[in-house]
């Protein structure tokens, strides 16, 4: 995509284009950038631009893209790693963080540059945030307008509880929930909104009521059954993938305050949820806003071509994607990525091939904008890719796939960037953003209610692979908040379960 | 549709509080860390903090990730030469377990271990945790007195150069109004009379002329107030205030005789480290003089002190009788806190031991705040331990420890300077 220089038709005076930013000079750009934006539909919350030093940002680093964070170890030793691989120059800082929120928080640098100030402005401001606004994933899963409520509020009950029962007490309890995070999550399940109002209307009750729930559950008054061998009931009837909900609401001997803390470790995993999942999208569909809205400008004269020419370069910095064999490949880039499907539905829109036409003849030759648009809201990164990877974009990025089997001592070339190989590639390639592929498939399958209270969990391998090490370190962590014995098991042959974990450890079986 | 808002002034030290959770987490690790730093530093170098390596598994969060084995599908870009069903030879296992397309944030790095500085004042704070120097307070004020000068006030004689102008003029400016204040009301009056005799129609020629007089003798008497006088001048003033001293010297006594091989001078050399440091932790400027003997005693600087080899037989009295010497020159005891600390391997001609035990109890104790040695050997002891355990019964501030190997040390120096509590009471 080489951007041409048109003939500047109209007299308009361009901005300045000085290194040096000044507030007046950010107020202009953004203006002009919110013009543009809204000519291409770009429906986004009200943007909060917040200009940060780097110090700043690595606090905004450690924080995990939280603006406010409750407080624990693991957020220092992000930020104590940070500062080193920054001070010892292995790393440079974002040029700037946005947060899912409304209004939408962004940082910028102090040291960025002025053409650098308006490129992270239509990046973040308009990009990121009109894709947090319009995705289906967010939409569903987040509620930008009360985060940072949730959030201050999270703080400030953990805050409270430390003073109350010790810092060691909530940092064990926040500890084992970490370990756990990623099972905060029903997947299948819409969830319910987080909103501050109702949270501490209902707090307070829900620790009393909770509390009765799981005293009903593990009443111990004996029943009057005959055959005791027997189980009753299962429980829970069905599995459960969710962990933290099943800890928070059955574990018998938690006490409110943690089941509480459980809940906003919980809540924060499902605000993250969606933004692991459109990875490629995001970041693809904020690089090109920020490259189609800039350019626009510039076919307006609006911005000079110094001012291009930095822009140009950083742009291409972060969109490069490096080859297999180079030394600095670390996999493909979500912004290499994601930036060339979206300028690659837009041609195909605009300039269809006869194969685009095979291919996508939905939308070979429809309006761009809606296309695009359409694309944003209803994807998430597989089903993105599986959607709209095109033969020509498979070409592009030569990709090919390996397939490694452990039973061979190979590994075997499956496809590559031919017409045998282009929907293989396109499949594969999707499944590698599948996030049920990528992260453990766990659930609960049974407590044992009525005998001794031990807990298990069923792992489900996904194409043979093991459970990985840290397994039994993860267990230690769910039987602190469990109390009672856990173990893992696994499907070996067909009705055989064998015990893979479990905690505490036998040495019996 | 946008605000800017510049967070730039706000404070930048919001992840404070989480690297202290951090520290705190770590404790043992860090210290552990800190105790095996102590190796590498030489004895004055305290001006640095510390690097401080800890093993990645002990800080790992673990969660719940896919393993080795199975079937892997990965995409790659950039292919350059293969075709469907080319085959190419595994790599061979690597030790970290990066293989699997899920892990990749948490096991792939393999096992780096993870370091950091922490700045010297939490280096030296790890390092000391629950040390305290013995006979500080006793000692304190009754011996150690040193005037330091300090600003007290102002007074009004003093010399030339302590003159403060401020003060000084602003005592001018008051005893001037003070002593013209009824002159110029009555001066005012006589204006207004005169401003009116002048305005009315008839003349009164006699009075104007006294009144004009009287204006007239007014002005001159004001005028005479003068400007400044030795009356109005204030001198700033200086007390001198008794302080206790800051000024230590740290005395290291080694045997260099054959028997001292450089393993043994490596362990006392840790030794000497933790003694300043910790000194330091305390004193202001610390003075460090090296004593080595062997048959004869002389002052050397570090590198000589610890590194160059000598041989011959032992008398540990005559390196105690330096530091008497080098103690009465120098370091007056009134103004210097003196600090002694000896290392030897035991070895000692066994008619001097006494006289060691004779010097230390008449001339060096009493004028050392504390002595201490330690006997690095995996033998028996000898007759210098002997006089030395005696000494020890009758001393509060000299102590003798016997240390064998180089983890022995730290340890023996935290039982040295524990806090102790129950003196205290």
């Amino acid at each position: 995509m080489v951007t041409t220089a048109k003939k500047k038709t109209n007299k308009t005076t361009p901005l300045d284009d000085c290194p040096d930013w000044t507030f007046k000079l950010l107020a202009q750009y953004q203006t002009e950038i919110a013009r543009v934006a809204k000519h291409y539909r770009l429906d986004t919350y009200t943007n909060q631009i917040e200009v940060i030093t780097a110090e700043q940002m690595m606090d905004a680093y450690a924080g995990v893209g939280m603006p406010i964070g409750y407080n624990h170890w693991t957020f220092g030793k992000k930020f104590i790693q940070t500062e080193q691989t920054y001070k010892r120059g292995q790393m440079g800082l974002a040029y700037e963080i946005v947060i899912n929120s409304s209004p939408c928080i962004s940082y910028l640098m102090e040291e960025n540059t002025m053409p650098m100030q308006a490129l992270v402005m239509a990046h973040a401001c308009y990009g990121h945030n009109s894709f947090f606004k319009g995705n289906y994933l967010f939409k569903s899963w987040t509620d930008a307008s009360s985060i940072i409520d949730y959030l201050l509020f999270a703080k400030n009950y953990i805050a409270k509880c430390e003073l109350r029962y010790g810092i060691d007490e909530v940092e064990a309890t926040l500890d084992a929930c970490h370990a756990l995070m990623n099972h905060g999550v029903d997947r299948y399940k819409r969830p319910q909104k987080i909103s501050l109002d109702e949270e501490l209307k209902r707090q307070t009750e829900r620790e009393e009521y909770l509390q009765s729930q799981v005293n009903t559950l593990w009443r111990t008054v004996p029943n009057n059954n005959e055959n005791k061998n027997e189980k009753q009931y299962n429980f829970p009837s069905e599995p459960q993938e969710n962990i933290l909900y099943f800890i928070e609401k059955n574990a018998p001997l938690l006490k409110s305050w943690q089941r509480e803390i459980v809940r906003i470790v919980r809540k924060i995993s499902q605000y993250f949820y969606p933004q692991k999942q459109t990875q490629v999208m995001n970041e693809g569909w904020a690089c090109f806003w920020h490259y189609t809205l800039l350019n626009h400008l510039y076919d307006e004269g609006l911005v000079t071509d110094k001012f291009m020419l930095e822009f140009l370069h950083s742009h291409t910095n972060v969109v490069a994607q490096q080859e297999y064999n180079s030394k600095y490949y670390s996999g493909i880039n979500p912004y290499a990525l994601g930036f060339n499907m979206f300028i690659d539905i837009r041609r195909i829109c605009e300039n269809p091939t006869e194969e685009d036409k095979a291919y996508f003849p939905d939308i070979a030759g429809s309006n761009w904008l809606d296309t695009l648009h359409f694309a944003m809201e209803n994807f998430k990164d597989e089903s993105f890719i599986s959607q709209y990877l095109s033969p020509k974009l498979i070409r592009d990025f030569k990709l090919f796939q390996i397939h490694d089997d452990e039973h061979n001592n190979y590994l075997e070339i499956a496809a590559i960037h031919n017409e045998q190989g282009y929907k293989k590639i396109r499949q594969k390639l999707a499944e590698q953003y599948n996030l049920s592929n990528l992260e453990v498939n766990i659930q609960i399958i049974d407590a044992d209610i009525e005998g001794n209270r031990s807990l298990t969990l069923l792992y489900t391998p996904h194409n043979n692979i093991e459970l990985g090490e840290s397994k039994t370190e993860v267990l230690k962590h769910l039987h602190y908040l469990w109390k009672f014995d856990v173990k893992i098991i696994q499907e070996k042959e067909a009705g055989q379960y064998k015990t893979i974990a479990q905690c505490p450890e036998k040495t019996d079986e | 549709m946008a605000n800017f808002i510049d967070r730039r002034l706000n404070s930048k030290n919001k992840s404070t509080v989480n690297r202290q959770r951090f520290l705190r987490r770590y404790k043992n690790q860090i210290k552990k860390s800190v105790a095996d730093a102590i190796n590498q530093r030489g004895v004055t170098d305290i001006d640095s903090g510390e690097n401080i390596i800890i093993p990645k598994k002990d800080l790992s969060e673990p969660v719940f990730h896919q393993g080795s084995g199975g079937i892997h599908d990965k995409i790659h870009p950039g292919n350059d030469k293969f075709s469907p069903g080319d085959r190419i030879a595994k790599p061979p296992k690597q030790q970290g377990q990066g293989s699997g397309q899920g892990d990749a944030s948490n096991s792939g790095e393999g096992e780096d271990d993870f370091t950091f500085s922490i700045s010297k004042e939490e280096y030296l704070n790890l390092l000391f945790e629950d040390l305290e120097l013995p006979n500080l307070e006793k000692n304190q004020l009754d011996k150690l007195i040193e005037y330091k000068t300090v600003r007290s006030g102002f007074c009004a004689e003093g010399v030339p150069s302590n003159i403060d102008i401020v003060k000084s003029l602003q005592g001018s400016i008051a005893r001037r109004i003070a002593m013209t204040s009824s002159k110029r009301k009555q001066l005012k009056a006589y204006q207004e009379t005169l401003t009116a005799l002048n305005q009315d129609k008839h003349d009164h020629i006699n009075e104007e002329r006294e009144l004009k007089n009287k204006i007239a003798e007014l002005e001159t008497k004001i005028a005479k107030v003068p400007f400044i006088d030795t009356f109005d001048l204030r001198f700033r003033n200086f007390a001198k205030q008794a302080v206790p001293t800051s000024k230590a010297v740290m005395f290291c006594l080694m045997d260099v005789s054959g028997s001292m091989d450089q393993a043994t001078k490596e362990m006392a050399k840790r030794f000497y480290i933790l003694l300043y440091l910790f000194l330091s932790r305390t004193y202001k400027n610390i003075d460090v003089v090296y004593i080595r003997h062997h048959t004869q005693a002389k002052e050397v600087d570090e590198q000589e002190f610890f590194y160059s080899q000598e041989t011959g037989g032992t008398i540990a009295s005559s390196a105690l009788e330096l530091m008497n010497k080098i103690i009465n020159e120098r370091y007056n005891d009134n103004q210097w806190n003196i600090y002694g600390a000896q290392a030897s391997d035991g070895d000692n001609w066994a008619d001097d031991s006494p006289h060691c035990k004779s010097l230390l109890e008449n001339k060096i104790l009493p004028k050392t705040r504390y002595f201490s040695y330690i006997e690095i050997t995996q033998r028996a002891h000898q007759t210098l331990w002997q006089q030395y355990q005696q000494v020890k019964e009758s001393h509060s501030n000299f102590t003798s420890v016997h240390i064998k190997e180089v983890s022995d040390i730290y340890p023996v120096f935290r039982e040295l300077f524990k806090k102790n509590t129950k003196s205290a009471a």
